[in-house]
């Protein structure tokens, strides 16, 4: 791009007006208002919590109350437990799957291929009721588990991984085989490594879907042995606490934390993730 | 082992692969989709009492349930603001953060950061927002002289309170697919096109628009389901009131399922949840993907 811009004359309507630099820019602080209302208000003691100071006393003292308040501590290691094992499950099975469909023909591909496709129209999300009910005959309400199972054969990450695996050329996968490889092997030393910036996309992807996941994992915990942290912090919020704002926004941003400053460290990375998930 | 040997000896390969993935989906995804189906025609089990056969009972009950088609209703408002206005927005950004313009870098990160964080933590910033009284929306009001107004209790705003929320939280979503296809397009168009002497506006709607025709219909399919889907903030912004303004169908569902336990009627509410959402996925699939280009 920018060799480009160095060879052509300058356009004048290839730069951006001084309008829409404005405009571009009142929409911006639109969109991180809330966000910073959140912040001031977490930062500062309860009585400047609705009142701009310049010179208002900052504090930690909302972040103490309400990581004592609630046992945040656990929600966050339930959380973490839970996208590590959503991740770990789905790249491997859909590794597996995509792997077959990709480079595979056998008898009943096709039939297959569309049952997996299913799931991208009736996700998870929508058969709470019945997947509950699953939940409960098996014993395993109120575990991480039962929070995972229903997102461990991930179809996207199948077709996600089936569309690269595609587009990888046979001779490696011949060559291997020459070597004496077998299908596994190819896959964890051909496929696998060539596939790396989708496998990065999909975890990207997948950890902010399951750290911000809430529906299901409400209904199917109900103790904070398995809640994560987005139940927890409902839960906080609107039983633990009467409208101590300072401490409810500490408590939010604590959880979205993680995330954020994740995002904010590899932003060009999550982009891109989102991107490439997203472009088929 | 290699799978140089038969064909069969390939398929039972291929099959062991795919076993794992594709029982887990037959036991969550298409299982529970079967069972939802079955379970509409049925009862209640309440205690001892199991499930009996009623037929369309539960679909009577439905179509009598006001709360219901307050839900369908409420939705196709969500729907029809958040899809359009949110999609709208996405380009928009997109094209300002395409070029070089001032602040590039901040712009492009303020756009996007309501999409990574949690809707139920967002929504918990938005409540503060919106607070009559305290809440920056009310001292923004109150400065300008507008009278005090409780934006989520009142029937007649509340509805659009929650949709803003949920424009808010997509749009930088979208742009992000806008500005991966726009950064695709190839850097020659606009040279011609600005040698032509075409204005920017004549660029945009004659060579960009219309290149971005692929990236719109994914856009699309994707607020379309998000429009049902997206249910969080609900729980805290409104818990679906003041007398259901705000209620969207997948929360009447979760009502039904888990406050009420009418696991039957769930069903059926899930059975129209599922038609909706398949339509739409056979809508892509059977319209638009022939459009696209389809590999």
């Amino acid at each position: 791009m920018s060799a480009v811009a160095q060879q052509t004359p300058r356009l004048v309507w290839n730069e951006p007006s001084w309008l829409d630099t404005l405009a571009a820019w009142l929409l911006a602080l639109l969109w991180i208002l809330p966000l910073a209302y959140a912040v001031w208000t977490a930062f500062h003691p309860a009585a400047y919590s609705t009142k701009f100071h310049l010179f208002a006393p900052l504090t930690l003292e909302n972040f103490a109350r309400a990581w004592e308040a609630a046992p945040f501590a656990r929600y966050f290691l339930n959380t973490t437990l839970l996208v590590i094992m959503i991740l770990a499950v789905q790249l491997v099975l859909a590794t597996l799957a995509a792997y077959a469909f990709a480079r595979w023909r056998f008898r009943g591909r096709d039939v297959a291929f569309a049952l997996v496709l299913v799931q991208l129209m009736v996700m998870p999300d929508i058969l709470l009721v019945e997947n509950y009910k699953t939940m409960a005959r098996l014993g395993l309400v109120d575990t991480l588990l039962a929070i995972g199972l229903p997102y461990f054969a991930s179809a996207f990450a199948i077709f996600l991984l089936r569309q690269t695996f595609m587009g990888i050329p046979k001779e490696l996968d011949e060559a291997a085989r020459m070597e004496g490889a077998g299908p596994l092997q190819t896959l964890w030393r051909v496929y696998v490594p060539l596939a790396k910036p989708v496998y990065t996309a999909f975890a990207l992807v997948s950890v902010s879907f399951h750290w911000n996941n809430f529906l299901w994992p409400l209904i199917v915990t109900n103790s904070q042995n398995a809640r994560p942290l987005t139940v927890g912090l409902q839960v906080f919020s609107s039983v633990d606490q009467g409208v101590d704002w300072s401490v409810i926004t500490a408590a939010t941003l604590m959880t979205s934390a993680p995330l954020l400053v994740a995002f904010l460290l590899f932003q060009r990375q999550f982009v891109q993730s989102f991107m490439r998930a997203g472009i088929k | 082992m290699t799978s140089t040997g038969g064909p069969s000896l390939r398929a039972v390969h291929a099959w062991l692969m795919l076993l794992p993935a594709l029982a887990l989906l037959a036991l969550f995804t298409h299982w529970p989709t079967l069972a939802t189906v079955i379970d509409s025609f049925h009862s209640t089990p309440k205690g001892a009492r199991a499930a009996v056969w009623v037929g369309l009972e539960n679909y009577r009950v439905m179509v009598d349930d006001p709360v219901f088609w307050k839900a369908v209703r409420n939705n196709l408002l969500f729907a029809s603001a958040t899809i359009p206005v949110s999609i709208a927005l996405a380009l928009v950004m997109a094209l300002w953060v395409n070029e070089r313009i001032a602040g590039r870098a901040f712009l492009r990160m303020a756009y996007f950061t309501p999409t990574v964080l949690p809707m139920i933590a967002v929504a918990n910033i938005w409540l503060f927002f919106y607070t009559p009284q305290y809440g920056l929306l009310e001292q923004i009001t109150g400065a300008l002289g507008l009278p005090s107004h409780n934006w989520l209790g009142d029937p007649s705003t509340a509805l659009g309170a929650v949709t803003l929320v949920a424009i808010w939280k997509e749009a930088g979503f979208f742009m992000i697919f806008y500005l991966a296809a726009l950064q695709s397009l190839n850097p020659s168009l606009r040279e011609a096109a600005a040698i032509e002497g075409a204005s920017r506006g004549y660029f945009f709607r004659r060579v960009q628009w219309p290149l971005l025709m692929p990236t719109t219909l994914f856009v699309l399919i994707n607020a379309f389901i998000n429009a049902f889907r997206m249910v969080d903030h609900l729980f805290v912004l409104t818990r679906g009131g003041p007398n259901n303004a705000s209620t969207l169908l997948l929360y009447h569902l979760y009502e039904v399922g888990f406050s009420f336990w009418d696991t039957a009627y769930a069903a059926a509410i899930t059975v129209v949840l599922v038609v909706v959402l398949a339509g739409i996925a056979l809508l892509q699939f059977f319209v638009f993907d022939r459009k696209v280009h389809y590999r």
